[in-house]
């Protein structure tokens, strides 16, 4: 049977994203109407046995994360709803909220259900003003509704679902750093533990969940736990969107189960290789993991399988790659990214991610030398594990998987004093087919 | 007795930091209508956590005067109940908050990975040439920004540049030329504004609706 998408499935429908049309074609609010008649415990046990887990990269079990949250405590509890999509190759969330906002705000008043909370803020990234302004009409036709605000559907419960806008900062999608912004500091991550779970959002327990995480809540509510985890392979069942960006004929985002490979995924979904040049690498999971190559395509885009062939599933961003472009190049424009978005808590990142990217810039102008090799290498390494998020080490992840992987490139690059790939590469600028 | 040398503190000895200060701006407060918005929003968050509403404060100084001056920030100060330094410290971390002033439109040109391997550094060059100014730059009528970004989050149309509030999408280098042109033409309706439709969709089942 082929795929049936749930996430997405009326997306590309005009008005998909109206309550009437969610309520109409896509069972709106039922997973809510019968949560409310169920122990929140027990919508965390179903959350549990769904195997779902965390869509936002770390891959950590939802269920458990709620679990953690403190419940025998006066302190309000919060849910916080990371929608501050930044990972590069990442745009999910942007198309769930945009075209599905019901079932995230169905999400969120579920989880808090859940967990005891009764308000949730989405911290949706400041670039997303377009899709901002429709979750916000589409939250207050929820409260008119009475599916938001107080006594939801008679059952007496009381939820509030807030947006947060935030201001351009690529850190904020780390848990402790959205929570540090969502309280009007500068977005930079905390000392861990304590985890959120336990002192979060002005000191008091919160879950802190990615869009599409809650996205899956409501389906998971309706059709059982059993339904979830059948769909894919085992522990990384569900529905899964993945983002295909960059030398594809047809990039965006598709839903699939985590069977699917990583060849199906490029050749099926996002129609081959544009141009059809040849494929050269994927970063399977947005920018932070590392590369994957040709011999790798085989494997099933699961968090556990991509692990297990040295990269991450990640945010499942993928971006793919032909053979023009030039690996030095990569990790430079990736560490340009990273060293703007460096926090800067942490010396070891904010002072190391300059120093990559100076290096790489000399490398790839060719007046790089032989032994700034080796000073890569030891640079990324004093970067990884030595930060308090994990930012650290996705900088240095670009870095090291090329230079493990494309060793040569760099000397050639430091031995001809120029790239050695075909000059007008950079120039080739395909128009993007359809687009307007 | 003291083993360290004696410290001059002449002028000739004492550096100030070469930090550039926020402009101070004239006299400022919110209109009415924004007066009204904060005043809402800050009820979103427990009432001893008003701090949290920073943001919105500021992006609502932002849309008033254009840009974040020191009197701005002091506003903001005012009415989170904290400190002008915590505010610039908050101001000074975010990149959509601007201290100087900036264009009309500002065209926010996506750098990184996706768009990069499409061209963006091309887009960014014929803008440039275009508009004769260099990326961070005004041009002189006060039109136009130009500024290099981080990813927009908008990958599988790539080269994305986000105008103002507004998204162009799928920008070629070749298009560049015309597409200042058609902003001074015609404004905002030259942006493509964001569309998620997969490309062999039901792409003509018509745009959705947007406010």
């Amino acid at each position: 049977m082929p795929y049936q998408p749930v996430l997405t499935s009326h997306v590309n429908e005009p008005n998909s994203f109206t309550l009437d049309f969610y309520l109409k074609n896509l069972r709106g609010y039922e997973g809510l109407r019968k949560a409310l008649t169920q122990k929140p415990n027990d919508i965390i046990e179903q959350v549990k046995a769904s195997g779902l887990r965390g869509r936002g990269g770390a891959g950590f079990p939802t269920g458990m994360k709620w679990q953690f949250v403190l419940k025998d405590t006066p302190k309000p509890k919060y849910i916080a709803c990371n929608a501050d999509e930044s990972e590069p190759g990442t745009f999910k969330d942007h198309v769930l909220m945009e075209r599905n906002p019901h079932l995230l705000i169905e999400g969120c008043a579920i989880a808090c259900y859940a967990i005891g909370a009764k308000v949730a803020y989405i911290y949706i990234r400041g670039e997303f003003f377009h899709v901002q302004q429709i979750l916000e009409a589409e939250i207050e036709k929820a409260y008119k509704a009475g599916y938001l605000g107080q006594n939801i559907l008679g059952s007496g419960f009381d939820c509030d679902v807030f947006i947060h806008r935030g201001a351009g900062a690529y850190e904020a999608g780390e848990e402790t750093a959205l929570i540090e912004s969502l309280e009007g500091k500068r977005a930079q991550p905390r000392l861990k533990p304590p985890f959120p779970a336990v002192e979060g959002l002005y000191n008091c327990p919160t879950a802190v969940n990615n869009v599409e995480t809650l996205c899956n809540v409501p389906p998971i509510v309706l059709n059982g736990a059993e339904w979830f985890a059948k769909m894919g392979p085992e522990k990384n069942g569900g529905p899964k969107l993945f983002c295909i960006s960059g030398h594809v004929k047809k990039p965006g985002v598709y839903e699939a189960s985590m069977n699917t490979t990583l060849r199906e995924l490029i050749y099926d979904y996002a129609g081959g290789m544009r141009g059809d040049r040849a494929f050269k690498a994927i970063i399977p999971g947005g920018s932070s993991v590392p590369l994957l190559l040709e011999k790798d395509l085989d494997t099933p885009a699961s968090f556990d399988a991509i692990q297990k062939a040295g990269s991450l599933l990640g945010s499942a961003g993928l971006i793919v790659l032909d053979d023009t472009v030039c690996m030095v190049w990569l990790a430079m424009n990736l560490l340009h990214f990273y060293r703007h978005e460096s926090c800067g808590k942490c010396t070891p990142c904010r002072e190391g991610c300059d120093w990559l990217y100076k290096l790489l810039l000399r490398l790839e102008r060719g007046e790089g030398q032989a032994k700034d090799l080796d000073l890569l290498f030891g640079v990324s390494n004093n970067i990884v594990g030595k930060t308090l998020c994990a930012f650290g080490d996705a900088a240095a992840t670009p870095v090291l998987s090329t230079m493990k992987l494309f060793r040569a490139e760099y000397e050639a690059h430091v031995r001809e004093g120029r790239c050695t790939l075909p000059a007008d590469w950079r120039a080739r600028t395909p128009a993007l087919a359809g687009a307007h | 007795m003291s083993f360290h040398p004696p410290m001059e503190y002449t002028p000739a000895k004492f550096h100030r930091s070469e930090r550039k200060l926020a402009e101070p701006g004239e006299p400022f407060t919110y209109t009415a209508e924004n007066q009204k918005k904060f005043d809402e929003v800050v009820q979103r968050y427990p009432p001893d956590r008003r701090k949290s509403a920073i943001l919105y404060a500021l992006y609502l100084v932002q849309n008033q005067q254009g840009y974040i001056t020191a009197a701005g920030m002091r506003l903001v100060a005012e009415q989170i109940r904290c400190t002008p330094a915590e505010v610039e410290d908050v101001v000074s971390y975010y990149t959509m908050f601007y201290t100087r002033p900036v264009g009309k439109y500002v065209l926010n040109v996506c750098r990184t990975l996706s768009c990069a391997l499409l061209g963006a550094e091309r887009v960014t060059e014929e803008l440039s040439a275009k508009l004769g100014i260099k990326p961070g730059e005004t041009d002189p009528t006060g039109t136009f920004t130009l500024v290099e970004v981080e990813c927009l989050g908008a990958c599988d149309r790539a080269p994305v540049v986000m105008v103002n509030d507004d998204w162009h999408e799928g920008l070629t280098p070749e298009q560049c030329a015309t597409f200042v042109d058609d902003i001074r033409a015609r404004g905002q309706s030259a942006f493509t504004g964001c569309h998620l439709r997969k490309e062999g969709g039901p792409a003509e089942a018509g745009p959705y609706e947007r406010k």
